[in-house]
């Protein structure tokens, strides 16, 4: 049995792969579905045009953890469209330079191989990865011998540890990590004098982490953290809560015993409980953190500096809106198409050295331009601080000064980053 | 005999001067969330009309004969066709999907549009109101410019990076040139010698050279003291007509930067409202007008001097300006 399904194709292929891969999945009702490798038909055969192979490497959907909001819709494919378009996107430039940039794609059942998926990838051709891996699968293929050379951008993963004391210099991360989030919010929240925060996590691993990376942003920004308390029920089935059934009691009568706060900060990562906190709380305070006033690297109110552009083209081939993964993946496959257009290369180390330079600059639709953080490999970006339906804010917010850039106020800083290559 | 006619040429000229001054000197500026034109006098720098046009107005061109403005309406897929007389939309012509930039070729009655999600620049006959032909190019094409003689247009592509060279005899693009990042703006300069492209978030301005087949010759950099570099992004490009000095929008720093177009020196920075975008010199180049997205005014600049010395204000997010030929 194969574990994977793998397909190569540019742009163009890959729709119509992904069309007819929807018709099929809907012809055959089996829980397995498999595609062998579809080569590509090199269309301009002219011999100047160098190639660029790209695998992504994805897992499947945990159905477990779906939104508890019933009217959010539950993304296809989250992760591997924003690939996809990067590589079309890439490719617009490309023609007329002579780059041709190819995506090969596996994605991995939820219990199986990544290993394997990362194998097929190689097979496929390809030279650079993007994951779309929780950390631990990710860090299976950081150690697989069949990585072999290649580079690794993590589009997924926000653990702390990947970028600190886990790094690695074959890693670079695309996606912001939770001390990014949790500095954003907390710049934001200081510029609104909201500086008596009470932080209510959940029981999971992933909220542990980001109970963690709050308390850090509150000292670092000098926020008093005056209470924390767990939500100590196990995560709900989806459904439509309707406030009077419980929940209008039970989130009072959990938060009446916090000592007075100015806001309080939900860590929820996996969106079982965070959703019934707004005005449902013991005293008039804003929600923030996972739900309520969230941040995130993307999102779709956000039309700022052209994001309308980006919206609307991913909407046009994924027909959903972008999520965080999708642009943490469009953000690996352009950074390396603005890299290869740059310097006019798709070698390796030229690419490497290039995207890790000074004058590496990508245009991310975030206002500012974003690059590598060296000590790290991790992408300084702008972050959203959002509501549901309109963005609040972007942070960093004015007056968090850096010496060398105000992104750099967000996330570990050089001097006290734990990773060392 | 003599004195009457002196006397009577006299009087003539006076109700010549009449309408002229009448006329004086108009500046527009669209304002994209209010979806109006503010009319500014030149004179008492004042608004003294604001005119309605459709959703989302941002680039602004005059017809060749100087008796329409074109208001591209980027949420309405079209050009508002504005009467200098009576300054009111009198006609609407369908442009493709979001205009965002539009400029008219100086020989033909065509105008040229960046259609940002089609990824074509399309050409319109407004004349006779018909769609001419589009002109395939990079991914969000924004900024163009027209070479005086008709020949070339310089389209931008924001996330291509692009300055595709279009020759407009046959409405092909024959040169791409790879220019930096989120290229906004293309001016050629007096004698069409050379095209001024500026990178947004790059926070350069690439001189493409007519002469070599359109490729770079140089790259103006920006360092404005105690001001992050990232704010600093380059925009709205204007050039005098006698060759000396460049004008460059530089975004979110709130600076606008004084270029010699002869050794490419930045000269000086002049402080304006916030988010600057767009820049129009007046008819004896005398004076520049900035559009300032945030604070939502324009900025009058003194050239002589490079002095700023008055700040209107305007509507919500005032993006292009021109000045009445």
């Amino acid at each position: 049995m194969t574990r994977t399904m793998l397909t190569l194709c540019n742009a163009r292929q890959c729709r119509w792969i992904s069309t007819m891969t929807r018709w099929l999945s809907a012809t055959i009702a089996a829980g397995v579905f498999v595609t062998g490798p579809v080569f590509a038909q090199d269309d301009a055969t002219d011999d100047d045009t160098e190639t660029i192979t790209i695998g992504y490497l994805g897992l499947e959907r945990d159905p477990d953890r779906e939104p508890v909001s019933v009217i959010e819709p539950i993304p296809e494919n989250e992760g591997l469209e924003g690939a996809r378009l990067a590589i079309e996107d890439n490719n617009a430039s490309g023609q007329f330079i002579g780059q041709e940039f190819q995506l090969v794609e596996s994605i991995v059942a939820r219990d199986g191989d990544v290993e394997a998926g990362l194998e097929d990838l190689a097979e496929a051709g390809a030279e650079w990865v993007v994951s779309g891996l929780p950390r631990e699968q990710l860090e299976t293929v950081m150690e697989s011998e069949a990585l072999g050379e290649r580079i690794v951008f993590n589009a997924a993963a926000p653990d702390d540890a990947l970028r600190g004391d886990a790094c690695r210099p074959n890693l670079f991360h695309t996606t912001p990590s939770r001390r990014m989030l949790a500095d954003a919010l907390a710049q934001y929240l200081g510029y609104k004098e909201w500086t008596d925060w009470a932080l209510v996590y959940g029981n999971t691993e992933e909220d542990e982490h980001l109970l963690q990376a709050f308390r850090e942003s509150a000292e670092r920004f000098g926020h008093d953290v005056v209470d924390e308390k767990m939500w100590p029920h196990e995560p709900m089935a989806r459904r439509a809560e309707g406030g009077f059934h419980a929940i209008q009691r039970e989130v009072p009568d959990f938060l009446q015993d916090l000592e007075t706060h100015d806001v309080l900060v939900v860590a929820d990562e996996t969106d079982y409980f965070g959703e019934y906190f707004p005005y449902q709380t013991a005293l008039p305070r804003p929600v923030a953190g996972t739900q309520g006033l969230t941040v995130t690297a993307w999102h779709r109110a956000h039309e700022s500096w052209g994001a309308v552009q980006l919206q609307r083209r991913f909407e046009d081939q994924a027909g959903r809106w972008m999520t965080p993964r999708d642009f943490g993946a469009w953000l690996a496959v352009r950074s390396l198409g603005e890299s290869t257009a740059r310097i006019g290369s798709v070698e390796r180390d030229e690419v490497l050295e290039y995207m890790l330079g000074e004058e590496f600059e990508l245009a991310g639709y975030l206002g500012y331009p974003v690059s590598y953080r060296t000590w790290n490999q991790q992408l300084r970006q702008p972050i959203l601080v959002t509501g549901p339906r309109a963005v609040a804010s972007v942070s960093p917010q004015e007056g968090y000064l850096h010496p060398r850039t105000m992104l750099d106020s967000l996330g570990a800083d050089e001097g006290e980053s734990q990773c060392d290559f | 005999m003599r004195f009457l006619t002196t006397g009577l040429m006299a009087v003539l000229g006076a109700l010549l001067l009449l309408p002229m001054t009448a006329h004086a000197e108009r500046i527009f500026v669209s304002n994209e969330k209010d979806n109006t034109v503010s009319v500014i006098d030149g004179e008492s720098l004042e608004v003294v009309e604001t005119i309605d046009v459709g959703r989302r107005p941002r680039a602004m061109v005059f017809n060749n004969d100087g008796t329409e403005l074109f208001v591209a309406v980027g949420d309405d897929e079209a050009i508002d066709m504005v009467d200098l007389e009576t300054l009111e939309v009198v006609r609407t012509q369908s442009s493709g999907e979001d205009p965002e930039v539009i400029r008219v070729d100086p020989k033909r009655p065509y105008i040229y549009v960046s259609n940002e999600d089609d990824n074509i620049v399309s050409i319109l006959d407004y004349e006779e109101r018909r769609r001419v032909g589009e002109i395939p190019v990079g991914i969000e094409p924004e900024g163009i410019g027209v070479s005086s003689d008709g020949k070339w247009l310089v389209a931008t592509t924001e996330t291509s990076n692009m300055a595709h060279i279009v020759d407009l005899d046959e409405q092909e693009a024959v040169y791409h040139r790879l220019v930096g990042a989120r290229p906004r703006h293309a001016e050629f300069n007096h004698d069409d010698s050379e095209v001024w492209v500026s990178g947004e978030i790059a926070g350069t301005v690439s001189v493409l050279d007519r002469d070599d087949n359109f490729n770079i010759k140089h790259t103006i950099r920006f360092d404005v003291q105690g001001v992050p570099r990232e704010t600093v992004q380059a925009v709205g490009v204007e050039m005098t007509s006698d060759g000396r000095y460049a004008f460059v929008a530089l975004g979110p720093s709130n600076r606008v930067a004084v270029v010699d177009q002869e050794t490419y020196e930045v000269l000086d920075y002049i402080l304006v409202g916030q988010r600057v975008w767009h820049l129009a010199l007046n008819g004896d180049e005398s004076r520049l007008f900035t559009t300032n997205g945030v604070s939502g005014d324009v900025t009058v600049i003194e050239v002589d001097g490079f002095e700023a010395i008055k700040s209107i204000p305007v509507g919500r997010f005032p993006w292009g300006v021109v000045v009445e030929p």
